[in-house]
């Protein structure tokens, strides 16, 4: 089993994303620079939080061109378990391997502070081991993590169960007022159509180690642990 | 030659910086204004050799392939000097 971190210039996220695997997981883990299109025979790609490329043009938008994605592409559509964080959910949207696009929150503030997901499926390799409908609190430092989709979009994720998490109360009632950003339908992660790709706005990267105010995020690092070693 | 690209949300998009723009100028007492959306705008400048046909085939692609998210914005452009 072995993780690879994506680096861009301007990633953020990467070394913590890294300990997490190397440190918590204590799994085999390289990073791979944008620049190259090999992923060293790695079982899962994670995409790190940050701003890369500077995020110039829109978040995402230059960093779907890398080399590195092309062969993300190919190995996601292979059915390779790929999980982007943060910026890493914008870059997945923009590259086409996520449907919808990460808009300017709706309140136009950066907003870092911690918030509450609700677990709305547990059929994926990420979230098998959550219980549906478990709360998890995990941290959001995001300026743009307004989810956008149209609504043939949104029928579709809901009907096909691919609305992973949403924004909810700490009780997990899914609310208007526990929607930090203006996402459409509160939503805070979503899985692609073969369920293989994730994206979510919130960092379960700085969230799994109980020092850190919340260990909730290790829920979704130990589900895909557990997803690879099965299929080892 | 050059081109002018002009990227704007979709019309069915909210657009919450266009609103705060908006509200700003009504707060400062502008008066006639109904809306506000806000854009990018780019200008390519463009390969001399290049007929205007193929200019406008090459920026409608840049345009749409890189300028824009299809997803929330859409665009239009216009050739300067084009014959």
């Amino acid at each position: 089993m072995k993780f690879g971190v994506l680096v861009f210039p301007g990633s953020n996220c990467d070394q913590d994303t890294y300990h997490v695997i190397a440190e918590v997981a204590k799994q085999p883990v390289t990073f791979l620079w944008h620049d190259s299109a090999s992923l060293e025979n790695c079982d899962a790609i994670l995409v790190p939080g940050g701003f890369a490329y500077g995020d110039y043009l829109r978040t995402g938008a230059i960093a779907r061109f890398s080399p590195v994605m092309q062969s993300v592409k190919k190995f996601a559509a292979d059915g390779g378990l790929v999980m982007g964080i943060c910026n890493g959910f914008q870059i997945l949207c923009e590259s086409g391997l996520l449907p919808g696009a990460l808009m300017r929150n709706a309140g136009l503030r950066y907003i870092c502070k911690q918030v509450h997901l609700r677990t709305e499926t547990t059929v994926t390799p990420f979230t098998h081991l959550l219980k549906k409908g478990q709360v998890l609190q995990l941290p959001i430092g995001h300026m743009e993590g307004n989810y956008f989709c149209d609504d043939a979009t949104l029928a579709t994720l809901q009907r096909e169960d691919r609305v992973v998490f949403r924004y909810a109360t700490p009780e997990g009632d899914v609310t208007a007022a526990a929607n930090p950003n203006g996402s459409r339908d509160n939503i805070a992660g979503i899985v692609n159509e073969g369920r293989n790709v994730l994206g979510m706005m919130p960092h379960p990267d700085r969230s799994s180690e109980a020092l850190l105010g919340s260990a909730d995020g290790w829920g979704i690092f130990g589900s895909l642990v557990d997803s690879l070693a099965a299929k080892a | 030659m050059k081109a002018h690209v002009h990227v704007t949300l979709k019309s069915t998009v909210l657009d919450p910086q266009g609103q705060a723009i908006f509200n700003a100028l009504r707060k400062m007492q502008y008066s006639g204004i109904e809306a506000v959306r806000q854009g990018k705008y780019f200008v390519l400048t463009l390969d001399d050799t290049l007929d205007a046909e193929s200019a406008r085939r090459e920026v409608e692609r840049i345009a749409r392939e890189v300028l824009t998210n299809p997803v929330i914005e859409e665009f239009h452009f216009h050739l300067e000097d084009a014959e």
